[in-house]
């Protein structure tokens, strides 16, 4: 993991004192609701329904268990003993008081942490792919670039007032595990006809109210570019991306509006001033950031494991759980563990004090310490022995975090939606548990395999359901919570965008339409052939009519 | 006259800048010495003016292009660079091309819509001299040049 030097150390506290002044102008009224508001957003504090939230950062997903257990006393000091793990490898704080943010601040800045730039119009926390450095696909590990365009966002002071926000993604694997098309930046490892690491450049996807695929502005970045391409793209964005709506001020709408072409044009002209200049990135850069990044050096272990195969054999719910949550490893004998936090009434992504405690426990006894969190709002051990692995899940299933369901329908993607949230239509967590209690039997979920369903509970999509396989969007019908059904999106390197099969449900009726929607998948189905590919091989129609009926109903339009 | 901070020091403002809706620099350009004219006044009238005596510089709104200035920039003294609203962030991309891309030597000045919570963030990006709104404490805004120690200005 990379370790603080003194200069982040201090930005940080920095940033701490920073914030409290500005928290005590706002609370003695020299800075108005008006002034306060960009500047709380930049420190992740929003205004919520019930008390502010606090979004702190995870930089591309990774936490050490010290860190973990620092998130686990904040909940249990400053919240209500819980934390809500997001979509974007952040954690929220759904109960905090605002005077005691800058302190949470400051508890945060001593375990090398911040909440610098989860929101607002700047460029915000960097995402990666939660298996980078041990899955066997990788092309190479993408957290060393990680951390490298952290610290050049990081009170980019260009950057700090964009038109709008502002996400990059960046993967390393032959998988995208990451998203990178759905987002304004998205970054995927390449190597170069003569063997060069550097990125293929995405632009303009996100999500939210237009939601766009990514298209590739760059074949192949050299890595020594990096940042000096970001710096064109965010210049041009910060210079001609729209101000005058907020709805068409994300640069997607920009690369409309130039065309794609037009963009690139106008992005390469401005990298021509820079490139090779001072702000291209040393090799030796490189080299001391990976080294911060390197694998634990793992003791040798027997990798035709006894005991392991017998217990495969012998315990169902165990292999169960090797089957969905565990993959597979770089090194012989390892393996990475996906502890699910989506168990069967449990708010998707939501952890207590005390499960956090644990993991820090478990990721020390068998994970060298380290933990990820992944965009699918689930934690991840990278490091386990294939050899620990049972007495991993014994612990794991006492303490509800060995849901075997990985991947399937029950792992649900889920925003905190009107529970919480203030810009939600309708809620969300209950439409998740609706879905889970009616599909709790996993030999059921085992049968369908993978399926992805997420759900937003309003069109800035925090829960993704544009990706999802099966994707559930709350809205507003004369002050009546609907729910929206979208099928076909998928992530990866086949990205594509749900879309809309009809008018919408009441929450009550969801459960039943899915099932209707499960049914006709498991009739039309090839053998070994997962739902979406199934989807995308006999198109919407059969669906539309199984929910609605052969007149394609007139039901809640 | 006004207060400003100006190469870290709080000094009395010797420039007056003259709104763009104003038809030519005539009637305020009398009674002053320094004048920020608005581009397209400063496109019209900055020989003329020098030729009398003034001292002029420019001010660029926020969607300005640079084109006009690139020739002349050894000659202008000082540069505006006006801020709607904080939130409105292409100044400090116009203030780093000035600076970095065109070696701009001069004052550059970020006025309007500035707080004390903006101020280190611009002077990173090259502005040297800054003209707060008028609700803020300049000797405040003075203290948030150092509001971080650490960062440089040549890797952000």
């Amino acid at each position: 993991m990379y370790i603080y030097n003194e200069i982040d150390q201090q930005l940080v506290e920095d940033r701490v004192v920073q914030f409290r002044g500005q928290m005590e102008r706002f609370l003695d009224g020299r800075l108005s609701e008006d002034d306060f508001r960009p500047l709380r957003l930049q420190n992740g504090l929003y205004t919520q329904r019930h008390s502010p939230m606090l979004r702190v950062a995870i930089p591309y997903g990774t936490l050490s268990s010290q860190q973990l257990r620092k998130l686990a006393h904040i909940s249990r000091t400053y919240d209500r003993g819980y934390g809500h793990f997001t979509t974007r490898s952040n954690i929220q704080f759904n109960w905090v008081r605002l005077v005691d943010a800058p302190n949470i601040l400051e508890e945060l800045a001593s375990v090398q942490m911040h909440a610098i730039q989860t929101s607002g119009n700047c460029i915000r926390n960097i995402t990666s792919d939660q298996f980078a450095g041990v899955v066997a696909d990788e092309i190479f590990d993408p957290r060393p670039y990680c951390e490298i365009v952290r610290q050049w966002s990081t009170l980019a002071p260009e950057f700090l007032f964009l038109p709008r926000k502002f996400k990059i993604a960046i993967s390393g694997g032959v998988e995208d595990r990451a998203a990178v098309r759905l987002h304004d930046i998205g970054a995927s490892a390449r190597i170069s006809a003569d063997g060069a690491p550097g990125f293929e450049i995405f632009v303009g996807g996100g999500l939210g109210r237009t939601p766009i695929v990514g298209k590739s502005l760059k074949g192949f970045l050299p890595r020594a570019e990096l940042l000096n391409y970001f710096d064109a793209i965010l210049r041009v964005y910060n210079r001609y991306g729209r101000r005058d709506n907020k709805y068409k001020a994300r640069i997607k709408i920009l690369v409309k509006d130039l065309t794609l072409e037009g963009f690139a044009q106008e992005v390469e002209a401005e990298w021509q001033y820079s490139r090779g200049g001072p702000n291209a990135i040393p090799e030796e850069n490189f080299s001391a950031m990976e080294a911060f990044f390197a694998n634990p050096s793992y003791p040798p272990v027997e990798t035709h494991d006894l005991a392991y195969r017998e217990a495969l054999n012998a315990n169902k719910a165990f292999a169960r759980w090797v089957e969905r949550n565990v993959t597979p490893h770089s090194t012989p004998g390892y393996a990475i563990v996906t502890l699910s936090m989506k168990k069967t009434g449990t708010p998707p992504g939501d952890a207590t004090a005390d499960q956090m405690d644990l993991v820090a426990n478990l990721a020390e006894k068998f994970s060298h310490r380290e933990i990820r969190v992944s965009h699918e709002q689930n934690l991840v051990l990278p490091h386990v022995a294939q050899k620990d692995l049972l007495a991993l899940w014994a612990l794991a299933n006492t303490n509800g975090l060995a849901t075997a369901n990985i991947g399937l329908l029950t792992d649900v993607v889920c925003c905190p939606g009107g529970d919480f949230c203030s810009l939600a239509n309708a809620k969300s967590i209950p439409v998740a548990a609706a879905i889970q209690q009616r599909f709790d039997d996993l030999d059921y979920l085992f049968d369908l395999g993978p399926l992805e369903l997420n759900i937003s509970g309003c069109v800035n999509a925090c829960g993704h359901h544009h990706i999802g396989h099966i994707g559930i969007l709350g809205v507003d019908k004369n002050d009546e919570e609907w729910y929206q059904l979208t099928l076909g999106g998928r992530e990866g390197h086949r990205a594509a965008l749900g879309k809309v099969i009809g008018p919408s449900f009441a929450a009550a009726e969801i459960p039943g339409v899915i099932e209707k929607i499960l049914e006709t998948y498991v009739a039309i189905r090839n053998p070994d052939e997962i739902f979406i590919d199934a989807l995308e091989r006999v198109g919407l129609q059969p669906f539309k009519s199984a929910v609605y009926g052969e007149q394609h109903g007139q039901n809640h339009s | 006259m006004a207060k400003i901070i100006h190469n870290g020091k709080i000094v009395e403002d010797c420039w007056v800048v003259i709104a763009s809706e104003e038809v030519g620099p005539t009637t305020a350009a009398d009674s002053h010495r320094n004048l920020l004219l608005p581009m397209d006044a400063w496109e019209k009238c900055h020989q003329s003016l020098a030729s009398s005596g003034k001292t002029v510089g420019v001010w660029l709104a926020p969607d300005d292009e640079l084109a006009p200035l690139i020739s002349h920039l050894s000659g202008i003294p000082a540069i505006g660079i006006f801020f709607p609203t904080f939130t409105d962030g292409r100044g400090y991309s116009l203030a780093r091309l000035l600076r970095q891309r065109h070696g701009y030597r001069g004052e550059l000045r970020a006025f309007g819509d500035i707080l004390r919570d903006q101020v280190y963030f611009l002077h990173q990006c090259g502005f040297d001299a800054l003209c707060l709104r008028k609700d803020q404490d300049i000797d405040d805004a003075l203290a948030a040049l150092n509001d971080y120690s650490w960062l440089s200005v040549a890797g952000h």
